[in-house]
């Protein structure tokens, strides 16, 4: 849910972002986080406890609490709350602590 | 491994403020940021500050972070600045080592000042780590700088001013704030921001705070109750509220893990936030050149950290042979804005926590 009105801020009309959640296409805007356009999409469970696999979401939103991380083109642990969105990402669900991945 | 003067670990408003007056002295410095954007936590302030002209007074937080901003965009040459950037290592012979999104790199720091600022705090109960759950701070953050709600409906917990001041905001930006939940029986932000809320029709409710919270995979529920005077929850209180999203807003604490890395000499003391690194008069830690400014060393407001970063800023340019034209009168200008900052019954916090820091109240 994007904010319309607001007495103090302007949110000017922004270009949109192509990247895709777990496989799926879905949109953004420029200038939102990976977390931010997450959130907008109504998709609040980012990640998991490692153990109990308990949901986790956006928590602290200054990339402190970990809460957040997903694997963003296949990088493991981004802390999706500081990292801008950009075009083409392939963002995913993180269900361990991460694992070494190759570069490509 | 590049060796450079100033290396400042944090780009808000204490770090900025470090950066500016270094600059003026003619030093070089280094802002290492982890966020991809400088101005902190003013970035997302649209509320109008108290205290001093000097420290901007009356002007909203987010003009602030612009102004901090360009003060040190005006000195190109002088500060360089790195986003997304995490210091991940430091170490005793002031070697930093930087995670800039893959990249692994190594410097070295004839000072350093360290403003990381300090991050909210959690609070205990069932189910609390449900998505749908936020730092107060984070949800600021959401709606404020990405214009994105974090639903229709919250409930916030804690009458502090951040509680306080954003659940004006969510109002502000079209959410419905149902309820304000205080453990402590009397609200503990400034009147002014809680009468805001209540001529909106919010309600305050003091003694009371969250046991539960319910839901599958994101908030569904919570269950509040009354406090006794042991801040235990009184049997038969109980009620239910549907909301799906809930902000914490239960004070905040310093983020001093790097202080730890060096083994730098620390002291819990609760009025200042927890673990605060014991410095000298100069914010100069027990490590050799290793200064500190901002939350890091004790939670205040921004304009604290504005004078801090200024005064350490000062400091440490004097250290390294770069002594400010205008030295002695600077100093005793920063000294005095933080007194007077620090004076009236908000500061008292503050006054107790420094003197307990400095080992000077055992008489009291």
């Amino acid at each position: 849910m994007r904010i319309k009105n607001h007495p103090i801020l302007e949110f000017k009309k922004q270009s949109t972002i192509n990247f895709t959640f777990d496989g799926k296409s879905v949109e953004g805007v420029s200038g939102d986080t990976i977390a931010s356009a997450l959130h907008n999409l109504g998709i609040r469970k980012l990640s998991h406890s490692i153990k109990d696999k308990r949901a986790r979401g956006f928590y602290c939103a200054i990339g402190n609490c970990a809460s957040c991380n997903m694997i963003v083109d296949g990088v493991p642990n981004v802390r999706t709350c500081v990292v801008l969105l950009e075009e083409g990402m392939a963002v995913e669900t993180q269900e361990n602590k991460g694992v070494l991945y190759e570069r490509t | 491994m590049r060796e450079l003067d100033l290396v400042i670990i944090g780009g808000g408003p204490a770090g900025l403020s470090a950066a500016k007056i270094a600059a003026e002295s003619g030093l070089n410095s280094l802002i290492i940021e982890r966020d991809y954007k400088v101005g902190g936590q003013l970035v997302k302030q649209t509320h109008m500050f108290f205290g001093s002209e000097k420290q901007y007074a009356k002007t909203r937080g987010i003009d602030i972070a612009k102004i901090l901003v360009n003060d040190v965009l005006a000195y190109p040459d002088k500060v360089e600045i790195m986003t997304e950037t995490t210091v991940v290592g430091l170490y005793k012979d002031n070697v930093l080592t930087l995670l800039q999104k893959e990249k692994y790199i190594k410097i070295k720091a004839k000072a350093i000042i360290i403003a990381t600022g300090a991050s909210e705090k959690f609070l205990a109960f069932e189910n609390n780590d449900l998505p749908g759950i936020y730092g107060a701070g984070a949800v600021q953050t959401l709606m404020n700088v990405h214009g994105v709600l974090p639903s229709e409906e919250v409930v916030m917990v804690g009458s502090g001013n951040i509680g306080l001041i954003v659940s004006y905001q969510l109002i502000q930006a079209g959410v419905k704030v149902k309820a304000v939940l205080e453990a402590a029986p009397t609200i503990g932000g400034y009147k002014v921001h809680a009468s805001k809320l209540k001529r909106l029709g919010v309600d305050i409710l003091t003694s009371t705070s969250v046991k539960r919270a319910e839901g599958k995979d994101t908030l569904e529920k919570i269950i509040i109750a009354k406090l006794d005077k042991n801040w235990d929850y009184i049997p038969g209180t109980e009620e239910e509220i549907i909301v799906d999203a809930l902000c914490i807003s239960v004070g905040l604490s310093p983020l001093t893990s790097l202080l730890s890395m060096v083994e730098a000499d620390m002291k819990f003391v609760n009025y200042l936030g927890g673990l605060v690194p014991v410095i000298n008069h100069q914010h100069e830690t027990s490590i050799k050149n290793i200064f500190v400014a901002g939350d890091v060393c004790g939670v205040e407001e921004a304009s604290s950290a504005i004078v801090e970063g200024y005064f350490s800023g000062l400091i440490v340019a004097e250290r390294l042979g770069y002594k400010h034209p205008n030295h002695e009168e600077l100093y005793q200008d920063f000294e005095a804005q933080l007194e007077n900052l620090r004076s009236g019954p908000f500061g008292e916090k503050t006054r107790l926590g420094l003197k307990e820091l400095r080992g000077e109240n055992n008489a009291e």
